[in-house]
């Protein structure tokens, strides 16, 4: 069974179409890189694959099914986008809002769901800071939270919205390292969008790189070369490997480290 | 001495009234808080203000008519949703309007000093005993509404991408949310009056959120606070003779600031850890 499958798919937002009659298959348990410059549609394509946005053209297959919105088995770790910042509840609490969150009453929770609550936060090494008040976590730590609240219902299949965003390179190895762990552990498929290929070297499977509506999804070295990101981005693109670590040149510059740069300016683009 | 002040019907009337919507105020206020709403709550009691006033030129009853438009604006700001995040000076606009409105209406009826008095800085202790049935029974139904919703809004209010993936209406959660809101301003505005909404609905809320991380202590923390300052409050306008919305707003404001003093102090000191990293 395949994680996800689109055949034909045409996602837009608004007026413009963001990824064109796209044909990609992610097997069960691949750790997926989805890489792609602002506004190529790596948010776009989560949110499709939640069924939140629905093609125009082509279909989604998603564990099997055709793609539907809540689906207890795909686990979702949107961008908070500082959003949290003056959260005072403690991390418990608020990974446990999402236990069950979209039944009606009141937010009591049953044992199973305080068992699951307990074993998300366990997974993530969460445990000890899951008592302090959200508020006054580190942005790794918070992003471990995020990652244990997208584990509650132990989804097939999880999708990981720019972890790394703000994170200095000890916290980006650590997430990445912690989520590669999980990801053989429970045996389930990952998409992991990022700015930048290397904080993923050696943990991911394959590339889905997106960008100027089209995709490449293949090994680093199929996709991560000059003609194949020419032809994303439009225009002459150079690959320099240096000691292990991939630039993606376009001229003079180093266009995935540039875009990672005018993120911060970019938090309504929701693209 | 308490013994005499009780003996008193209006004081009666007064402690229930403050009661119920005490109560309501301190768990919807908690939510307000959490959604970084206050200002979409003070706004709504405002164009309560230009009902309220309105319905009097029309002969009808100020609390209906208060309750009406706070209804209607709170349906309304519920539909445009999360278009109306942040549009502080849109609401801003909307709220000078409706207190503007509402001199207009009371323009026309010179003879309502009193009664614009009363409904801007609230005149508890004129509130009749069928008042506080109705203020009883809309309290009970608001409450019980936030009880039926309050799952997915607390899960809305912290995570709303990942609650709309799993298949949370944020527009739903949202209307029901604000109308909710608009109910809790409407009676809280019989308490303290559509200006002074805030130190009830807000100030408690904020408080428990500051002193508690636990959801369930913090609102009942929330709710307790709003009975302390409510009745503390009384207490004290009954002795001194000064108006109850200023002890309550005084004992409001006071409760807010040494909650919030200890985390100030420390965090002029000391920063979070890599706050600088994370954007």
């Amino acid at each position: 069974m395949s994680a996800v499958e689109l055949s034909g798919a045409t996602l837009a937002f608004g007026a413009r179409t963001v990824l064109g009659n796209v044909n990609l298959t992610i097997r069960d348990s691949e750790f997926i890189g989805v890489l792609g410059p602002n506004g190529s549609g790596k948010t776009t394509l989560m949110r499709a694959i939640l069924g939140l946005i629905r093609p125009r053209t082509g279909a989604i297959r998603v564990l099997g099914k055709p793609v539907g919105r809540g689906n207890p088995l795909v686990g979702y770790m949107p961008q908070t986008r500082g959003a949290l910042d003056n959260v005072r509840l403690r991390g418990w609490d608020f990974v446990a809002s999402a236990a069950n969150g979209h039944r009606w009453g009141l937010p009591l929770l049953r044992a199973a769901a305080r068992r699951d609550v307990a074993w998300a936060l366990d997974m993530v090494n969460a445990t000890d800071l899951a008592r302090r008040p959200l508020a006054e976590t580190s942005g790794g730590e918070r992003q471990r939270l995020l990652l244990a609240q997208a584990l509650l219902g132990r989804p097939r299949l999880l999708l990981l919205d720019e972890p790394l965003i703000s994170l200095d390179p000890h916290h980006q190895r650590t997430i990445v390292d912690l989520t590669r762990t999980l990801q053989k552990e429970l045996g389930i498929a990952v998409l992991f969008s990022a700015h930048e290929i290397n904080p993923l070297l050696g943990a991911l499977d394959r590339v889905l790189y997106l960008g100027g509506g089209h995709v490449a999804l293949g090994t680093v070295s199929e996709v991560i070369n000059g003609p194949v990101l020419s032809r994303i981005y439009g225009s002459e693109i150079d690959v320099i490997r240096v000691s292990g670590r991939i630039f993606v040149m376009s001229g003079g510059y180093d266009v995935e480290r540039d875009a990672h740069q005018h993120d911060h300016g970019d938090h309504n683009a929701h693209l | 001495m308490a013994i005499t002040m009780l003996t008193y019907d209006f004081m009666q009337n007064a402690f229930a009234a403050a009661g119920i919507v005490a109560v309501l105020c301190g768990s919807v206020g908690f939510f307000l808080v959490l959604r970084a709403q206050t200002f979409a709550g003070h706004a709504l009691s405002h164009v309560g203000f230009a009902g309220a006033t309105g319905s009097i030129l029309l002969g009808l009853s100020p609390f209906w008519g208060l309750i009406a438009l706070t209804l209607a604006a709170g349906i309304g700001m519920g539909l445009l949703g999360r278009r109306l995040h942040q549009r502080d000076v849109a609401i801003g606009i909307v709220l000078a309007m409706s207190l503007g409105l509402g001199l207009l209406f009371l323009h026309f009826f010179t003879t309502y000093a009193t009664q614009a008095t009363a409904l801007l800085f609230g005149n508890i202790l004129g509130i009749d005993t069928a008042t506080v049935w109705i203020l009883l029974l809309l309290g009970v139904a608001a409450i019980a509404a936030l009880a039926a919703i309050a799952r997915p809004l607390l899960f809305a209010s912290l995570q709303p991408e990942l609650a709309e993936a799993k298949g949370v209406s944020l527009r739903l959660i949202s209307v029901l949310f604000l109308t909710i809101v608009a109910l809790a301003v409407a009676e809280c505005a019989q308490i303290v009056g559509v200006l002074l909404v805030f130190a009830l609905m807000v100030g408690p809320a904020a408080a428990a959120q500051i002193l508690s991380t636990r959801f369930w202590f913090a609102i009942a923390l929330s709710i307790a606070l709003a009975l302390f300052e409510a009745w503390l409050g009384l207490v004290l306008a009954f002795y001194t003779d000064w108006p109850t919305s200023f002890w309550i707003t005084a004992l409001s404001g006071c409760i807010y600031m040494v909650a919030v003093l200890p985390g100030s102090l420390s965090g002029l000191a000391r920063r979070p850890r890599d706050s600088a990293l994370a954007g």
